[in-house]
């Protein structure tokens, strides 16, 4: 039996096996010399992780009596985010390695932090939902503050976990709720607990529990803590943040919601959509005031957010195939972002500002092409990729007969371009000042180029995302 | 053959247009010149040859979608056949005159190529046009519809320095809007009622239409005659009749080529063109062909009176083609379609000689087109004067009474005004009056050009002289055709039944004597004894064929044709006694008196002031549509665009969202306690609200 359980975790453990195993050999023998070679192995074995699950393929597998789901829609998830942390932590090598910040911890770390996404999105139980999340945020807490000597990071770090904590509160207070309601924790009890009619404690259980998960994937408005974090973390760490963390927050929402509470989507709709319309907005109209990119770019991703919960609030296989669609095309926007604000420096300094962008494209024809694409693909532009992702979402909502939020949508997406388009605005008819330097690390190079490509080259079908992820969808609900 | 006719001044236009550049401008105007001259002369050999068998030629399957199904096929009859010839004969021979009268031109700069973009836009018209008459759909009819629309305002337009110029292109291109859009009513009530768009379908079910209700502008219709009062709107704006005639006079401002070609001979008839071919439908529209008649005939008269006073050359020939369409419209009117299509096939010979004429004049006159300023010019271009001659002795219907020995005009104008008589009085009066008016202003324009003393600058009137040999060369061909047409067709168009029957592909058969009462019994014996070839004892024909056989369709309770045979010989000779009348008139005020106008003028004022202006249409139009449309276009401008819909957006866009961000950016203070305040009051929300709207309820 125990043999049958294990074989099911075997990725997640052989990876925090991995993670142990690493931090021990390091500390005993070379530390922070020894750090690009584990960043690189780590790498490796991420992406080696992430193949090997997509290749298992299989059927829907339980461990441990439910507590863990091994299915189409967590192996999914599981490949997104495999995938994005390990570009994510190629990335960030040259840029911490300059600022004499790469500690031999940071890949260790973010090893950990994916092991608890991984049991987040494969959560059978309120139980496991709790300990993959916050294996995950305890990591994230230790990287956003990894520059220790620096006032902001710090105090984003602390931010964080304060509120995080805040957070995991809620959702502990939501998870002992329903428990008493439902009398078990197990989300295939909670489903037959709720199958005659919803009881107001189970209920209050309900929201709270999607406050909590509602701060992870950093919806209004449990937003507050995102700007600040994303400023005064490391670039590589925002990046990160930016990327993994929400495709695993955003599956495990919709495990909850669709394994827990699959018999009162009309409750949890009302919720999910009052979260994406306030995110939408927010984050279009509140990103229109930041000059600072990383700020601008935590703005982005809470309207990008909303845009995926309204997938969510759609209730439907079809809303679930979008939402996911949403998330890999958002995570492959942000990569290539981030990897061009990772490059964006003046006279070896790291700068945030927009403003130095002014007139890019006179010095850098070619990088500001690809921004300019990227842009454009997160305004949501026609023909590019970005388009896709959001017209999957408003046809989501629109089929469940939520026309409104559709709307609404379409409406906010058109005020978000504002920002997205302003900095395009700068590198092409700015003022002529002195700005960034020139030339960038050929790895994030690569990354920029070939974010800005697939944008391009994926309006052809997708890559084939939209079969898989309707195949993953279609595990999840039923 | 017919697809090498309707394909060449496609192929002209195209190499001529684009080409010019590699093949210089000669060469490229000659290539599309010549293209024209073959479509002419296959266009002949289709006429003739033709044994009126309609054919039907497909090119390709054009449009397929429900239960729409058109081709862009040829539909070759008796109708076709006639267009074609009409078409490309005047096509070809503006063509060649073009290239003398377009050699120079002040309105362009030096150095500046303007010849091979306005033979590829003659030839472009004469495609469409092609279309147009050779189309077997309605469709395909209203691309060519279209088509010559285009090209008229690009044509009109061809000055494009000249403001007026401009202003007449948009002028007719706007004025033909609302008469296209009843023409696209019609097509679409036709579809709607039929479910297809092929002619063949459409004239087969005539009968069935005249007993369909359809509910239309909040009334009930008889479906066939909304459906030919719809498609008569169309004609209405294509041939410029009264209500939609404003912008014929002012199209002059084109270049007189064009004037000739498409404003006179070809495109303003494809009014009567579309009434005709879509005979078998019209004839079960009492009503609506009754309108036809009347508006016709008022716009004869009408047009005829303005042209007494105009003083421009171009406009008083503009004038006379305007009211000349009225007169065929009386003849498709009454039922007589052969008639209208007779005096549409020898105007467009004439009425083309007639403008390539003043063409000539204003050519030698150096781009003078006042007559006041004209005078005596009969020595200086005896040419232009004789083929200025035969056009007006044919458009005055000069013949010999009660024989078929005349110029063109004189059969054709008589056979309308004979049929007139048997439809209706009304059009029949208005038409003899109309008969003497035009004789008046014809002379009045020959005696005003070319006798009397030189008038106006001294200047122009020495360097007057006649025009080169290539522009003169057309203007003998269309001589022939303006003195032989009537002549050698007459018995084709206006025979006897059985013969037009003929001529038209139509079945015939005969008929029982029809002395069913007819009031001029006694005049009709009379007629037929002097008649040449009497047909006193003779039997009588009918036309038999059913809707769509044959290029034309006469219901059999129509005999308007065999009546009008048999009018009384008073009838026959009033048109003559018109024009006799109006060239005495003429005579006795230019040549004789020439100081009677002007003290006409004078005394009678308001009438001559009334018709200078046109009856004030253009006033009256200004007043009614063109102010309030401006006026309402202002307003939505300044206040619905700029201060609602500009406002709107600039106060949200630049008011309450950057307000709404420094909200936001407030908000975002960095202090942890208003960070979890917010979440709080967050779930204090969700919680109030899932309590209250909740599943628990």
């Amino acid at each position: 039996m125990i043999s049958a359980d294990i074989s099911v975790v075997l990725p997640e453990l052989l990876l925090a096996v991995f993670a142990m195993g690493a931090l021990l050999i390091t500390v005993y023998t070379s530390k922070d010399k020894a750090a690009p070679m584990v960043l690189w192995t780590t790498s490796v074995v991420l992406l080696a992780t992430a193949i090997w699950i997509a290749l298992s393929g299989g059927g829907t597998r339980v461990a441990f009596g439910g507590m863990f789901v091994d299915d189409g829609f967590a192996r999914f998830a599981k490949v997104t985010i495999l995938l994005s942390a390990a570009a994510i932590l190629l990335m960030s090598q040259e840029y911490m390695l300059k600022r004499d910040l790469l500690r031999f911890e940071y890949p260790i770390l973010v090893t950990l932090a994916v092991v608890g996404m991984m049991m987040m999105v494969s959560a059978g139980d309120l139980m496991a939902l709790y300990m993959g999340l916050e294996l995950q945020s305890l990591a994230l807490y230790v990287v956003a503050s990894l520059r220790r000597d620096s006032v902001k990071s710090t105090e984003a770090g602390l931010k964080y976990f304060v509120l995080g904590a805040l957070s995991s509160g809620l959702l502990l207070y939501g998870a002992s709720l329903t428990y008493g309601y439902a009398g078990t924790t197990l989300f295939t009890g909670i489903v037959e607990a709720a199958s005659e009619g919803i009881s107001l404690g189970l209920l209050f259980g309900l929201v709270f529990l999607i406050a909590g998960l509602a701060f992870k994937v950093s919806a209004a408005p449990f937003h507050m803590w995102t700007p600040d974090v994303y400023e005064g973390s490391p670039t590589p760490v925002t990046a990160f943040l930016a990327t993994a963390p929400k495709v695993a927050a955003m599956a495990l929402f919709a495990r909850v919601v669709h394994d827990a509470f699959s018999g009162v989507v009309s409750d949890w709709q009302q919720i999910v959509a009052f979260l994406s319309v306030v995110s939408m907005f927010l984050g279009a109209i509140a990103a229109i005031g930041q000059q600072n990119i990383k700020r601008l770019m935590a703005y982005s991703s809470i309207a990008h957010m909303g845009f995926a919960l309204m997938g969510l609030a759609a209730g439907t296989v079809f809303g679930v195939q979008a939402m996911l669609i949403y998330m890999a095309i958002y995570v492959a926007m942000n990569i290539g972002t981030f990897a061009f604000i990772l490059s964006m420096e003046k006279d070896g300094q790291p700068v945030t500002d927009i403003a130095s962008l002014q007139m890019y494209s006179k010095r850098e024809p070619l990088k500001a092409l690809a921004v300019l694409v990227l842009m454009f693909s997160l305004a949501g532009v026609p023909p590019l990729v970005g388009f896709f992702g959001k017209f999957y979402v408003l046809r989501a909502a629109y089929d469940a007969g939520l026309g409104w939020l559709a709307v609404a949508g379409v409406i906010a997406s058109v005020i978000g371009a504002f920002y997205y388009l302003r900095i395009v605005y700068y590198m092409y008819f700015g003022e002529d000042k002195e700005g960034l330097d020139s030339g960038m690390n050929p790895v994030l190079w690569g990354f920029l180029m070939a974010s800005a490509g697939v944008m391009l080259l994926g309006v052809i079908n997708l890559f084939g995302v939209e079969g898989v992820a309707a195949a993953a969808a279609a595990t999840l609900v039923n | 053959m017919e697809t090498i006719i309707l394909f060449a001044p496609l192929v002209g236009a195209l190499i001529c247009g684009f080409g010019w550049r590699i093949l210089g401008e000669t060469a490229a105007c000659w290539v599309a010149t010549s293209l024209l001259f073959l479509a002419a002369l296959l266009s002949w050999i289709v006429f003739l040859g033709f044994d009126g068998e309609t054919q039907r030629i497909v090119i390709l399957r054009w449009i397929e979608s429900g239960s729409l199904t058109t081709d862009w096929a040829i539909r070759l009859d008796r109708l076709t056949a006639i267009m074609l010839i009409v078409i490309n004969t005047v096509s070809a021979l503006v063509h060649l005159y073009s290239f003398g009268y377009m050699a120079h031109d002040d309105h362009f700069r030096e150095g500046e190529s303007y010849r091979p973009r306005f033979f590829a836009y003659l030839s472009f018209f004469t495609f469409a046009m092609l279309m147009l008459v050779t189309s077997d759909n309605l469709v395909q009819m209203f691309f060519g519809w279209e088509g010559v629309g285009v090209a008229s305002y690009l044509l009109i337009g061809f000055y494009f320095r000249k403001e007026s110029a401009g202003a007449a292109a948009m002028k007719a291109f706007i004025v033909n809007r609302v008469g296209d859009f009843g023409f696209a009513l019609g097509i679409f009530a036709l579809f709607y009622l039929t479910d297809s768009v092929n002619f063949d379908v459409i004239f087969a079910s005539g009968a069935e239409l005249a007993e369909t209700q359809v509910r239309f502008l909040w009334t009930e219709w008889n479906a066939v005659e909304l459906v030919a009062l719809l498609l008569f709107i169309g004609a209405m704006g294509k041939s410029a009749q009264l209500i939609l005639h404003t912008w014929l006079p002012d199209a002059m401002e084109g270049p007189t080529p064009v004037s000739a070609l498409i404003h006179a001979a070809t495109m303003v008839t494809a009014g009567v063109f579309l009434v005709c071919r879509m005979s078998p439908i019209m004839e079960y529209a009492d009503t609506a062909m009754a309108f036809v008649t009347v508006l016709g005939a008022t716009t004869a008269f009408f047009a005829a009176t303005v042209g007494l006073v105009q003083n421009d050359i171009k406009r008083v020939i503009a004038y006379s083609t305007c009211s000349q369409l009225g007169y065929m419209f009386v003849a498709a009117g009454v039922g007589v379609y052969s008639v209208a299509m007779f005096h549409l096939f020898t105007h467009a010979f004439f009425k083309a000689m007639l403008f390539l004429g003043a063409g000539s004049v204003i050519h030698g006159m150096h781009h003078e087109q006042d007559m006041r300023n004209y005078g005596g010019l009969r020595k200086k271009m005896p040419y232009t004067f004789w083929a200025m001659m035969i056009g007006t002795l044919a458009i005055t219907g000069v013949g010999i009474p009660l024989t078929y020995y005349g110029f063109a005009g004189f059969l054709s104008k008589d056979a309308v005004i004979e049929s007139a008589f048997v439809g209706s009085q009304y059009a029949f009066w208005l038409l003899v009056v109309a008969a003497l008016f035009t004789s008046f202003y014809s002379w009045r324009l020959m005696f005003m050009t070319f006798y009397g003393t030189p008038r106006g600058d001294k200047h122009t009137h020495e360097h007057a002289h006649e025009s080169p040999m290539i522009m003169v060369a057309p203007l003998g061909i269309l001589a022939l055709g303006a003195i032989f047409s009537g002549m050698i067709w007459y018995g084709s168009f206006f025979g006897k039944t059985n013969e037009v029957g003929k001529f038209f592909g139509v079945p015939y058969e005969v008929a029982e004597h029809h002395d069913d009462g007819h009031s001029d019994d006694d005049h009709a014996d009379d007629h037929s004894g002097e008649n040449a070839e009497g047909d006193h004892g003779e039997a009588h024909y009918q036309l038999i064929g059913a809707p769509g056989e044959g290029a034309i369709y006469t219901a059999p309770d129509n005999n308007v044709l065999n009546e009008a045979h048999e009018v009384p010989k008073w009838v026959k000779v009033s048109p003559f006694i018109a024009m006799l009348i109006g060239f005495l008139t003429a005579y006795q005020m230019y040549i004789r008196r020439p100081d009677l106008p002007r003290k006409l003028a004078e005394s009678q004022w308001p009438l001559y002031n009334f018709l200078l202006n046109k009856w004030y249409f253009d006033e009256l139009y200004n007043a009614i549509f063109v102010q309030p449309a401006k006026g309402l276009g202002k307003f939505l401008w300044k206040k619905g665009d700029g201060a609602t819909i500009d406002g709107g957006i600039n106060g949200l866009a630049m008011g309450i969202v950057p307000f709404l961000t420094r909200l936001a950016g407030r908000a975002q203070s960095g202090y942890m306690f208003h960070y979890v305040f917010a979440m709080v009051l967050g779930i204090v929300v969700l919680i109030t609200w899932m309590t209250m709207f909740g599943g628990a309820n």
